[in-house]
C-alpha cells in the first residue's frame, strides 16, 4: 500500500561532510547539534559551529531537504542560558525544527521563537499518547520520537491517540534503556546523557593489555575482558559482561545495531511519519551505507508494487556497518524483552 | 524535616509485603508512597489490597500518596494509570508524563500532586511549569547534587515542597526488557514471576567480582546503597522538607529510627552511619549529593 505521506527519512550528520553525505544519498532531514553538552551526542570532534551550521543549512535547503537541531540534554540552573542561547542559535540559523526533551526549554522556544517547529526528543521519555500529548497541549509539538520500548501494537495504538507525527528509530546502535530514563553513565562516571549528553565518555576510558586478556575499564570499574583474538569493544557500560550468580555473560544487552528495515511496510500502514537513523558518531562512509539503503527501501515502497521485497545486498550492506555485526529488532521483537 | 518511605520497588510475597506495611504503621515515618512503580506484571497486590494498605496507614496517621508506574507502554498501564489518579482519596505522584499530564488536565485538575523523581525535572524553569499544573511537592532526581538542587530553588522564586532521595539503592535505569527473566533465559511474558526469589533484587559484578549493579526486573538499580545519613548536618543546613527513604529487603524499620534519631539529635550522623552499614545490603555510597560519580562515598570531617 501507498502512505497518505511519504515517511520522512531523518538522517545523523555529526559533522559537516556527513551532512552532506547524507543529503547527497537521500535524506529528507538531517539531525546535528553544537559542538557543547546542549545534545545527546557530545563527544569530541564531532559536531557544528555557527560557521558550520550555516553552510550546513545551505546546502540541506537548496536541495530541498530538512535541518532538525537536537538541543535534547536537561539544562540545570547554572548553565540555562547555554542552552537558551543554542536555542537561539539553531532558531537564527534558519533551521526546519528543534529537538527538545525539557518542558522549561520547550516554553522558552514558544514564547521567543513562536513559528519554530518542535519535536519531541526521544529524551523526553514518551511512551504513551497521553505523555505525548502533554507536550502538544503545553508546547505545541509537532513531532515526537518515542523510545526504544514499544511493540509495533503498541506504536500503532498510540498513533491513533495523538494529533501529533510519530518519528522511531530505524537503525543503530541500540539503547536497551528506555532514553531519557536512564543514569548508569552518571553513576559511574558523574557523566550522563541527560545532563552533560555523553555516556559511557571516552575520558573515563582505559585499554589495558593484562595476563588475563585486554581489558576495559570505565572510571576504573571494569566493564569487559577480552581474550586473545576476541575483537575488543568500546566499554559501552550497558554492554559489558557481568557475572550474575557465578555466570558470566552479557547480562543487560550484547553489543548489536537495531535494524527495522524488515518491518517498513508495517511502520507505514501503522502511519509512522518519519524513521530516524542512529550514529552522529559515525563516519560519514556509515551515512553513506546506511542512507543509501533506506532511502531505496522507502522508495520500493511508496512505489506501491506488491509484495515489498527486500534485497539481500541491503541487510548485508547494513549489517557491515551493525556494531557487534549483527542487528536485532529490538522492542518490536517480543523475546527480546 | 519529614521522613518518607518511598514506593516498595522490588517484588515481594504478598504475605510479606502486607507483614511489612503493617510494621510501618508503627515507625517514625510521616509519608508512606504506595504502590508497583516498576513492573506491570507484578500482581501480588492489585490496586485494591494497595488502597487497603493506604487506609491502614491513614488510620495509623500517615499521609499516604499513591506512586504511578514509571515505564507505561500498554493501554493496560494506562487503565491502571487512570484508575490511581480518579481514587478520589489519596494524592498521586507522576512517575512519567502521561501521568502528569491526566492530573492536570480534564474538567477538574488535581491541585495538589506530587512531581516524582523520574520526570526529569532538573531546572527552574521546568519546575515552574508543574508548579502551575498543580504539583506541590517535587522529588529530585537523584542524580542531582545538593548544589544543584540549591540552585534550582533559589532560580524557583517560589515556595514547593522538596523531597530528596536520601537512603536506598539508587534506581537508575529502566526498560522494555526484565534482566531478571533474562538471567533465567524466559521471556518477560513468561518469567514464571522470578523477582518474588529476590528481596533487595539480584547482584551484578564486574568479572574481577567488584559488586556494580542490582537487577530489579526492568528496573538495574546500584549495587552500593546510596545513603545520606552522614551528610545529614548538610541536608538540614539547606532546608529540604523530606528526605525519601526506599525500602530494603531486611532492617528498613531499623534504617528509619537511625534516620530520625540523628535528624532529632539523639545520635551523630557520623555514628548513625557506622551503625547502618551492617543492616545494609551492600556498602554505603554519597557520591551524587557531592556533584561526583553515584557510586562514590565520600566523608566529611
Amino acid at each position: 500500500m501507498t502512505p497518505a505521506r511519504p515517511i520522512e527519512l531523518v538522517c545523523p550528520a555529526g559533522s559537516l561532510p556527513a551532512l552532506k553525505t547524507a543529503v547527497d544519498h537521500g535524506a529528507d532531514c538531517v539531525y546535528l547539534g553544537f559542538k557543547d553538552a546542549t545534545n545527546a551526542r557530545n563527544f569530541s570532534g564531532l559536531n557544528f559551529d555557527d560557521k558550520a551550521i550555516a553552510e550546513g543549512v545551505r546546502y540541506a535547503q537548496q536541495r530541498g531537504r530538512k535541518v532538525l537541531v537536537a538541543l535534547n540534554t536537561y539544562p540545570q540552573a547554572d548553565n540555562w542560558k547555554n542552552w537558551t542561547t543554542a536555542v537561539d542559535r539553531a532558531a537564527e540559523a534558519g533551521v526546519d525544527a528543534i529537538i527538545l526533551a525539557d518542558p522549561g526549554l520547550m516554553a522558552y522556544a514558544r514564547k521567543v521563537h513562536p513559528t519554530l517547529r518542535l519535536h519531541l526528543s526521544v529524551q523526553g521519555s514518551a511512551t504513551s499518547y497521553d505523555a505525548v500529548n502533554f507536550y502538544h497541549r503545553h508546547f505545541g509539538i509537532s513531532r515526537a520520537v518515542l523510545p526504544r520500548v514499544l511493540s509495533l501494537a503498541q506504536v500503532e495504538q498510540l498513533i491513533a491517540h495523538t494529533p501529533v507525527e510519530i518519528e522511531v528509530f530505524g537503525f543503530g546502535g541500540l539503547c536497551v534503556m528506555v532514553e531519557g530514563r536512564c543514569a548508569l553513565s552518571a553513576y559511574a562516571t558523574g557523566e550522563s546523557p541527560n545532563c552533560q549528553g555523553a555516556c559511557s565518555p571516552g575520558k573515563h576510558v582505559r585499554w589495558e593489555q593484562t595476563p588475563k586478556g585486554m581489558e576495559t575499564r570505565l572510571n576504573g570499574i571494569l566493564i569487559d575482558r577480552f581474550a586473545d583474538g576476541e575483537r575488543a569493544g568500546y566499554p559501552t557500560l550497558c554492554k559489558g559482561r557481568f557475572d550474575v550468580n557465578g555466570e558470566t555473560y552479557y547480562a543487560i544487552e550484547e553489543p548489536t545495531s537495531l535494524n527495522t528495515l524488515e518491518l517498513l511496510p508495517e511502520l507505514a500502514r501503522i502511519g509512522i511519519s518519519a524513521i530516524k537513523i542512529e550514529g552522529r558518531q559515525r563516519s560519514p562512509a556509515y551515512v553513506a551505507q546506511v542512507t543509501q539503503v533506506w532511502r531505496a527501501a522507502i522508495d520500493r515502497l511508496q512505489q506501491g508494487k506488491q509484495p515489498f521485497r527486500i534485497e539481500p545486498a541491503w541487510m548485508a550492506d547494513l549489517n557491515k556497518v551493525s556494531e557487534g555485526q549483527s542487528h536485532t529488532l529490538g522492542a518490536y521483537y517480543r523475546p527480546w524483552k | 524535616m519529614k521522613l518518607a518511605l518511598g514506593p516498595l520497588l522490588y517484588y515481594w510475597p504478598r504475605q510479606s509485603t502486607l507483614a511489612f506495611y503493617a510494621d510501618m504503621a508503627e515507625a517514625p515515618v510521616d509519608i508512606v508512597y504506595l504502590g508497583e512503580t516498576v513492573c506491570s506484571r507484578r500482581h501480588e497486590l492489585r490496586l485494591p489490597d494497595w488502597l487497603e494498605v493506604a487506609e491502614m496507614l491513614a488510620a495509623a496517621g500517615k499521609e499516604v500518596v499513591l506512586s504511578s508506574q514509571v515505564l507505561v507502554e500498554s493501554e493496560s498501564d494506562l487503565k491502571t494509570l487512570r484508575r490511581i489518579i480518579d481514587n478520589g482519596r489519596f494524592r498521586v505522584e507522576a512517575n512519567d508524563m502521561g501521568a502528569a499530564h491526566l492530573l492536570s488536565g480534564g474538567d477538574s485538575p488535581a491541585r495538589n500532586w506530587i512531581a516524582g523523581p523520574t520526570l526529569n525535572i532538573f531546572n527552574p524553569a521546568t519546575l515552574g511549569i508543574f508548579a502551575d499544573l498543580g504539583a506541590t511537592r517535587w522529588v529530585a532526581p537523584p542524580e542531582m547534587s545538593r548544589q544543584q538542587i540549591a540552585e534550582l530553588r533559589a532560580g524557583l522564586g517560589r515556595d514547593i515542597e522538596v523531597e530528596i532521595f536520601a537512603h536506598g539503592r539508587l534506581p537508575l535505569a529502566y526498560s522494555a526488557r526484565c534482566f531478571t527473566a533474562r538471567h533465567y533465559n524466559l521471556q518477560k511474558d513468561s518469567c514464571e514471576f522470578r523477582c518474588l526469589e529476590f528481596a533487595d533484587g539480584i547482584p551484578l559484578k564486574t568479572r574481577e567480582g567488584a559488586p556494580f549493579l542490582t537487577l530489579n526486573g526492568i528496573q538495574t538499580q546500584s549495587a552500593h546503597v546510596h545513603t545520606l545519613l552522614a551528610d545529614l548536618p548538610a541536608v538540614v543546613a539547606d532546608g529540604l522538607d523530606i528526605l525519601r527513604i526506599s525500602p530494603q529487603g531486611d532492617n528498613t524499620g531499623q534504617i528509619i529510627q537511625l534516620f530520625r534519631n540523628a535528624l532529632d539529635g539523639l545520635v551523630p550522623p557520623l555514628d548513625a552511619l557506622q551503625d547502618a552499614i551492617p543492616l545494609l545490603p551492600e556498602a554505603p555510597c554519597n557520591g551524587f549529593w557531592h556533584g561526583r560519580p553515584g557510586v562514590e562515598q565520600l566523608v566529611i570531617h
